[in-house]
């Protein structure tokens, strides 16, 4: 006789066998989650904790006071500085590599594609010193510069290029293989509907790579704020003048100040967390926006 | 509006697109480009919209030279074959895009659009769409919005690229039906682009068939099949036999077949090819006629209410086709593998280039 508990059981069977023939085992599972997870730990949030704990470690007070040292606010507006003329500069700089590379036809592309790629080839120590060799004063255009009082190297001119050089292939790296995919039959569309050239970028192509372009300024955003050795080649280090937050924090480490370099690097993670914030706030609105609109 | 196309040519490297074609598209006809992939036509269609330049040649609407006139401000509404429509608006959006764009000057008021996009949406039966996103949208209904898009901006010539091929064979049956019906209620001078003949044939009131980048035929669909100009066009347009043919006098023999050719009336003993329609092909289970061919069956393929038959004869390199009912195929008793004999009872004889006269 059949009673309902084997027709439980029954089906349970079938669906043991069924997940069987469809996942993979357990310790499979299980070895891969652990992996993972002991990688995550160890390489990011310990580190993440290890930061704050060493910043936090002597109090708020120590810690404010690490920050509102007059070089560390220097080297923070400087970083901030940097960044705001970098990142649009590189956005520009992005898009139009990547819309040219995507949308059109023409000889020298892939050696342009090439090109892009250079900056993460190279050492940014390397970097430094090919600025140096170009603006430096026993560099080939160095008696020119000074003698129209003109600096570059060990000023603010000369970090902002190493840096805009060095983070240059984010956002055309993340928008190339987007606008590709993507192809130019939207903006096709909009041109035989009237729509004039930057009003097809504006209403079709932007709404297209926004993403692409979001996650492109975020990396590019927190390489040019971390940049490290191709700005210790040719800033100079001049404390209070030329010295970003990644250097300042060195050297507070190399004075034993361990309590204050950790207060200034929980400032830098702080400030990458919030672009990521930012990013995740908008895709979540983003979403909610789509899934409203689509009820 | 007409269109004029004034020998156009067009190269991509070393591949010719456009071979110095030269076309008038008739004021509110709706044509068909039809060729096989690589003839060019969806070039020609892109020329005409301006989305492709062409190297030299001149395009013209109603006259007037349009050729260096930016597709932004040529007035065609143009649909492409994967659609286009833009992924991050609503249909509704996507619709009244053509006249959000407009400057100010002349940009409709927001309820003059409002009304007019969903009169659009009507006419495309999907009014209850507006408020989706393409995504949600089956192929067909996308395509509809796509061409409601392109109505939205009043073009001045409505331009089809492939419009259905993305489809399946049952909606592009129904969509091609009601873009005729379409056609015949807005009357905008069109050109679509297809590669499937039935398609060409069924919708369009010209037919233009294309081939390497030139012009082979132009002519009404039933003009087109029944009268093909070449054996491209012939082979391209439905299936087609090919037959060993002697020419003489007016008379094409195909075996023991005589088929009238009055073109070739004057003509001594030519070897040519006769092109034979497998609808065209009589088939008797018997010798009840004594000119008929002999053949063997080697496949027999029932396809709904028609059965196809493969049929070996000395008379043809290949194996031939021919098409019968299934109630005649029934009433003659067919076995593959059995014997049959087949008559054409039209052709079309072609002679090698080189024999015929050009007077």
């Amino acid at each position: 006789m059949i009673t309902p508990s084997t027709v439980i059981d029954t089906n349970d069977t079938i669906a043991k066998r069924w997940r069987r023939a469809t996942e993979e085992p357990v310790w499979i599972r299980i070895t891969l989650i652990t992996i993972a997870l002991t990688f995550l730990t160890l390489f990011l949030v310990l580190p993440l904790t290890v930061v704050l704990y060493g910043a936090f470690e002597h109090g708020i007070g120590v810690w404010y006071a690490a920050v509102s040292d007059p070089d560390a606010l220097s080297a923070i507006r400087l970083t901030l500085l940097i960044v705001a003329i970098v990142v649009p500069l590189n956005t520009l700089f992005g898009v139009a590599a990547a819309w040219s590379i995507a949308k059109f036809e023409f000889r020298g592309k892939s050696i342009l594609i090439s090109l892009i790629d250079m900056p993460f080839a190279i050492s940014p120590v390397v970097v430094g010193l090919i600025f140096v060799i170009l603006f430096g004063s026993q560099g080939w255009l160095g008696p020119w510069l000074s003698s129209n009082d003109m600096r570059i190297i060990f000023a603010v001119p000369g970090i902002v290029i190493v840096i805009a050089f060095g983070t240059l292939p984010f956002i055309a790296r993340e928008l190339i293989p987007l606008m590709q995919q993507q192809g130019k039959e939207e903006e096709e569309a909009s041109l035989t509907l009237g729509a004039n050239g930057w009003k097809t970028f504006w209403y079709v192509t932007l709404p297209n790579i926004k993403w692409g372009l979001i996650y492109g300024i975020i990396l590019c955003n927190a390489r040019a704020m971390g940049e490290f050795g191709a700005v210790a080649v040719v800033s100079g280090r001049i404390r209070g003048e030329t010295n970003t937050m990644p250097l300042h924090i060195e050297v507070l480490y190399n004075e034993y100040m361990f309590t204050a370099a950790f207060a200034v690097s929980s400032l830098l993670t702080g400030l990458a967390l919030v672009t990521i914030a930012i990013k995740s706030a908008v895709e979540w609105n983003d979403e909610r926006r789509q899934r409203i609109a689509a009820a | 509006m007409s269109i004029e196309i004034d020998h156009v040519n067009k190269h991509f490297r070393d591949f010719v697109a456009v071979d110095n074609v030269s076309l008038t598209f008739r004021d509110g006809e709706l044509t068909a480009l039809l060729g096989p992939s690589g003839s060019g036509k969806t070039t020609l269609l892109r020329i005409i919209a301006g989305l492709e330049q062409p190297d030299t040649g001149r395009i013209r609407f109603h006259g007037e030279d349009t050729t260096d006139l930016h597709v932004s401000e040529r007035g065609v509404g143009f649909v492409f074959q994967h659609y286009a429509l833009f992924k991050h608006m609503t249909v509704f959006q996507n619709v009244a895009y053509g006249l959000t764009v407009r400057p100010r000057k002349t940009r409709p008021s927001k309820d003059e659009i409002k009304q007019k996009v969903m009169r659009l949406l009507e006419l495309v039966q999907l009014d209850w769409t507006a408020h989706r996103y393409p995504h949600q949208l089956s192929g067909g209904q996308r395509q509809r919005i796509a061409l409601a898009r392109a109505l939205a901006v009043e073009p001045k010539v409505l331009l089809l690229d492939e419009p259905f091929g993305a489809l399946d064979a049952k909606v592009r049956a129904e969509l091609r039906r009601w873009l005729r019906q379409l056609h015949d209620d807005i009357h905008v001078t069109s050109v679509f682009v297809t590669h499937d003949q039935e398609e060409a044939l069924e919708v369009s009131d010209r037919v233009v068939v294309m081939n390497k980048g030139r012009v082979e035929q132009d002519g009404s669909p039933e003009d087109v099949y029944d009268h093909p100009a070449n054996p491209f066009v012939y082979q391209f347009l439905g299936n087609v036999n090919l037959f060993h043919a002697r020419v003489h006098d007016g008379v094409a023999r195909i075996g023991d077949v005589q088929l009238p050719a009055p073109e070739f009336q004057g003509y001594k003993n030519e070897h040519g090819q006769a092109y034979v329609r497998p609808h065209e092909i009589e088939v008797f289970a018997g010798r009840e006629h004594s000119d008929a061919l002999h053949a063997k069956i080697e496949v027999i393929s029932v396809v709904g209410p028609t059965v196809r038959l493969e049929l070996r004869t000395d008379n043809s390199e290949e194996l031939v086709h021919a098409e019968l009912t299934k109630h005649r195929f029934r009433a003659l008793g067919l076995a593959q593998g059995g014997d049959a004999w087949i008559r054409p009872t039209y052709s079309r004889v072609f002679l090698p280039d080189e024999r015929v006269s050009n007077d």
